[in-house]
């Protein structure tokens, strides 16, 4: 019964992804995308991820989909289509890609058996992080430079998208709400955000110990704060803004901090002190988790669009 | 599969330490900036390059000093779990060359916003420096990267702060240029993460070391090695997969210009590097050597060509860093090393880190000169130059001793690298490689005498500059071609400083 | 081997190879670039379900699945998002510029490139 249910994933999955290579218009192909997301969420479940699955729900199909929308709704004004390429090209690229998924198919059907796996491993290390869902431990603590990284590459993909705003309205706000804001999205973002909130909290809560953490609760409240802007209930904020730029980078400095003070009280960088551990990593994720919404909310509200009021 | 080691694979050195400030010290930078705004982000950066190239001499001092690479365990948490970081002897070149170049395009840059100091807190500038910070963290984590996901995210960092670095200037064809090698990175690094799934789906690590370790049999390493060298080519923009890098590299402003050529393509080659050497099985390694150097080969030749008929000066150094990258591919089957002697100790092996380091700085010094050129007389067209040497004396020797290393003429570090691989290409057998390497040569006199020729030139109406240059704006390329020069002092022989660190047979990974 | 024979793992790895492919002819067909990174959406998708499928192979010591590849999921999928962020607002700006919304037609179009 489960396998028919897999089965049947799995094929909605490859046709809304085929839909999206023969969609005549950009936006048809984006709302399949939305729900492949979505369903990818749902399949990834299935496969005993749900760490996994909330985020690709939440920012997979989520925060992707609203930025590839935002960004279609800008592009409406273009003149039609350029050229593609003609029949044998596609058929050659066809054939070319479907011979690149037979062959990672006879890899996948090559992995070793039994799989090499350091699931004892993380559950064994487990104890000296005090937490009990090992993907956070593995991103917190085993792996946490990596974690780090991608906090800096959040930031600098910020940095980047902010740098192409024209000279004179760079340190300005963004322009998210719409001339006239439709009736039931200003009934949904008066009504939605404290649950959002709520449900953040939650997440970012019981992230240690079950899954849900930091990405997910940042991503929804991230949904939440664009809700209220798009609705016009908050202004957007102006990017040179002092409080912004602190909510920015609150996460990663005290990630770096903490970091750093592993030298004095564990022995290294990024080591925690085995006594303490558990709370200097919820103490990282609480940060952390406003800093993603934050960045997340402005990634999708994108360059400065209107001049800094000084 | 074979079981992993028991002992553990890294042992964390004292000086371990350092790398991790080589890494995390800019990441506090591009922190700060954001969080104090515009007014301090020059003095933070001026503060970071300096108090980084302390790091940089420690970290040398350090390897000079114990003889053994630097390692570091993060967290204290052992790979496969964990991540290491470890700088050879090799790395540890890297991490200089990157330190010099990013301190001297810095001066560059500073030295350029005093030009116009009414925009110097202005988008652009603010921009460059957070953007070249990430830029130097970026690098440093590959250099001395030992895990492979760890290395895909240092990747795409340096890919963010590469892209925007392009587009700095805002107009439309940047944009394009900027897409395009955000198409083509992100290509690259997918294909890159694909061979890390399929590797640690086989082997449950992600450790170099510990996959060096490793025997492999069935086709999935092989391709999971396939799929990443094939990602990082596009990266690295070796040819026919070059399209993106010119207009990218012309189109930037003359100090960006300068670290995308000199560095930012260097980290994608030298990951290639590492997976060849350090993780492929001795027989792919062989053919992906053979098939890295036909496509090298082909990179020197066409590219030379290109660069040859190039109108811009600033398009003409960009196709000239796609051949000069060639000569780092053409290393593979040179440097494969024997029985006796790992490739580490070849002659070979030194002059390809020559040809990389020398090319960093002589390439760096050309933007850097380019970009004074372009600044006093507001274009770049060459033959519109004519008589820029009396204006800019500086500038034509900087480029004029830059050239020196990319035609290989003593004295330059150019020419001990192509000495030395010329040499290896003879001696091992591959004449066809060795005539690459005359033919790139005299391609690069012929582009580089181009401009030789027009800053000599003297027209009748003297060439005047549209504003006044300051000597401290055409420094910076001077010392870095100057620096290009002094590393043709090196003796021809293997250079043991690159061989830290390494093993010391090939008994560790004979079949 | 039989259908019966196939674990969810296996049938999702497969199934991310051919996204995999299907966002590869997406990213190569389309000349709209809109529509090629939603292509880079669907290949790095196919990628972590790959990723996904060594994950659930993993599952031991009491976990559905092999930690460590998940928590390398969670990471690409934000790395992912960065990139499609960073390449819309860079695409909303060429159309801002130039009117277009493809490469090819923008390097034709655009004015001589001297400063």
């Amino acid at each position: 019964m489960s396998l028919l249910l897999d089965l049947a994933l799995v094929a909605w999955l490859l046709a809304l992804a085929l839909y999206v290579t023969s969609a005549r218009g950009d936006r048809d192909a984006i709302v399949a995308f939305i729900a492949f997301g979505l369903l990818l969420g749902l399949g990834w479940t299935r496969i005993a991820a749900l760490d996994v699955a909330l985020t690709e729900a939440a920012i997979g199909g989520g925060v992707t989909g609203m930025l590839l929308l935002r960004a279609e709704a800008h592009l409406r004004k273009r003149k039609p289509g350029g050229p593609s390429k003609g029949v044998v090209g596609k058929a050659v690229t066809a054939v070319a890609c479907v011979m690149v998924t037979v062959g990672l198919m006879l890899v996948v059907l090559a992995f070793p058996s039994p799989a090499p796996t350091l699931a004892p491993a993380a559950a064994a290390a487990l104890p000296a992080t005090g937490l009990g869902n090992p993907v956070t431990a593995v991103l917190l603590a085993y792996r946490a430079l990596d974690t780090l990284l991608e906090k800096v590459v959040l930031i600098l993909a910020l940095i980047g998208v902010w740098s192409l705003a024209p000279d004179g309205l760079w340190g300005g706000a963004p322009r998210l709400r719409p001339a006239l804001v439709p009736e039931p999205l200003a009934y949904l973002a008066q009504m939605l955000p404290p649950f959002g909130v709520l449900i953040a909290v939650y997440m970012c809560w019981v992230g240690a110990d079950a899954p849900g953490g930091t990405f997910q609760a940042g991503t929804v409240l991230a949904a939440m704060w664009l809700l209220v802007m798009l609705a016009g209930l908050s202004p957007e904020p102006e990017t040179r803004g002092k409080a912004l730029r602190l909510t920015l980078i609150a996460g990663p400095a005290l990630f770096v901090a903490i970091g750093f003070l592993g030298f004095a009280m564990a022995g290294g960088f990024l080591s925690y002190p085995e006594s303490i551990a558990k709370p200097l990593i919820v103490g990282i994720e609480a940060a952390l988790t406003l800093s993603i919404a934050a960045t997340l909310g402005l990634l999708v509200a994108g360059p400065a669009q209107m001049a800094s009021g000084r | 599969m074979s079981p992993l080691a028991t002992e553990p694979a890294h042992v964390a050195t004292p000086g371990g330490v350092l790398l991790v400030l080589a890494v995390m010290l800019p990441v506090v930078a591009v922190l700060l900036m954001l969080a104090l705004g515009p007014r301090w982000t020059r003095r933070i950066a001026l503060a970071t390059l300096a108090i980084g190239l302390l790091v940089t001499i420690a970290i040398l001092a350090e390897l000079l000093r114990t003889g053994e690479a630097l390692t570091y365990v993060v967290g204290g948490w052992q790979p496969p779990l964990g991540i290491a970081l470890r700088a050879d002897g090799t790395s540890v070149a890297m991490l200089a060359m990157t330190a010099l170049v990013i301190a001297a395009t810095g001066c560059f840059g500073y030295a350029q916003q005093q030009l116009d100091p009414a925009t110097s807190h202005g988008r652009a500038p603010t921009s460059f420096w957070i953007l070249l910070m990430a830029v130097w963290s970026a690098l440093n984590a590959i250099f001395v990267g030992e895990d492979l996901f760890n290395l895909y995210v240092a990747l795409e960092l340096l890919t963010f702060a590469a892209v925007p670095l392009v587009c700095l200037d805002g107009r439309a064809e940047t944009m394009a240029a900027a897409l395009r090698y955000l198409m083509f990175a992100l290509l690259g690094s997918l294909l890159y993460l694909l061979g890390t799934a399929l590797i640690y789906g086989s082997f449950g690590t992600l450790d170099i070391s510990l996959l060096s370790q490793a025997s492999a049999e069935g086709p999935v390493f092989p391709v999971a090695l396939a799929l990443m060298i094939a990602g990082l080519l596009a990266k690295a923009a070796l040819f026919p997969l070059h399209l993106w890098l010119p207009p990218a590299h012309a189109g930037a402003p003359a100090s960006a210009s300068a670290v995308l050529s000199a560095l930012v393509i260097k980290a994608p080659f030298f990951l290639i590097l590492r997976l060849v050497l350090d993780v492929a099985p001795p027989q792919s390694a062989a053919f992906a050597g053979q098939f890295l150097a036909v496509l090298g080969a082909a990179s020197i030749l066409f590219c030379s060509v290109m660069a040859l008929r190039q109108a811009r000066l600033k398009l003409m150094i960009a196709y000239s860093t796609v051949a000069q990258i060639g000569y780092l591919f053409i290393v593979f089957p040179l440097a494969s090393g024997s029985e006796t002697l790992p490739p580490w100790g070849t002659i070979a092996w030194t002059g390809g880190a020559l040809q990389l380091i020398s090319h960093a700085l002589a390439k760096a010094a050309m933007f850097l000169a380019a970009g004074a050129i372009a600044e006093a007389y507001g274009h770049d067209r060459i033959s519109d130059l004519g008589g820029f040497g009396r204006a800019l004396p500086i500038s034509a020797a900087a480029f004029g001793l830059a050239g020196l290393s990319l035609m290989g003429i003593p004295p330059s570090g150019g020419f001990v690298a192509k000495c030395l691989l010329l040499t290896a290409a003879v001696i091992g057998g591959h004449p066809w490689l060795a005539a690459t390497i005359l033919a790139g040569g005299l391609l690069a006199g012929s582009y580089v005498f181009r401009v030789v020729d027009r800053a000599l030139a003297t027209p009748a109406i003297p060439l005047a500059p549209r504003k006044p240059i300051p000597r401290r704006l055409e420094l910076a390329a001077l010392v870095l071609a100057v620096a290009a020069v002094l590393l043709g002092l090196v003796p021809l022989q293997p250079f043991a400083f690159l061989q830290i660190g390494r093993p010391d047979s090939l008994t560790a990974v004979a079949p | 081997m039989s259908v019966a024979a196939l674990g969810p793992a296996t049938l999702f790895g497969l199934c991310g190879a051919a996204l995999a492919g299907i966002g590869l002819f997406v990213v190569i067909t389309h000349s709209g670039l809109l529509r090629r990174i939603v292509g880079f959406n669907i290949l790095g998708a196919g990628i972590f379900l790959v990723f996904g499928a060594v994950a659930r192979r993993g599952a031991g010591a009491g976990f559905g699945g092999d930690p460590v590849p998940q928590a390398l999921v969670i990471t690409g999928i934000v790395v992912a998002f960065s990139a499609t962020a960073l390449a819309v607002a860079l695409l909303q700006r060429l159309f801002d510029l130039t009117g277009r919304e493809t490469l090819e037609a923008a390097q034709e179009h655009s004015p001589r490139s001297e400063a």
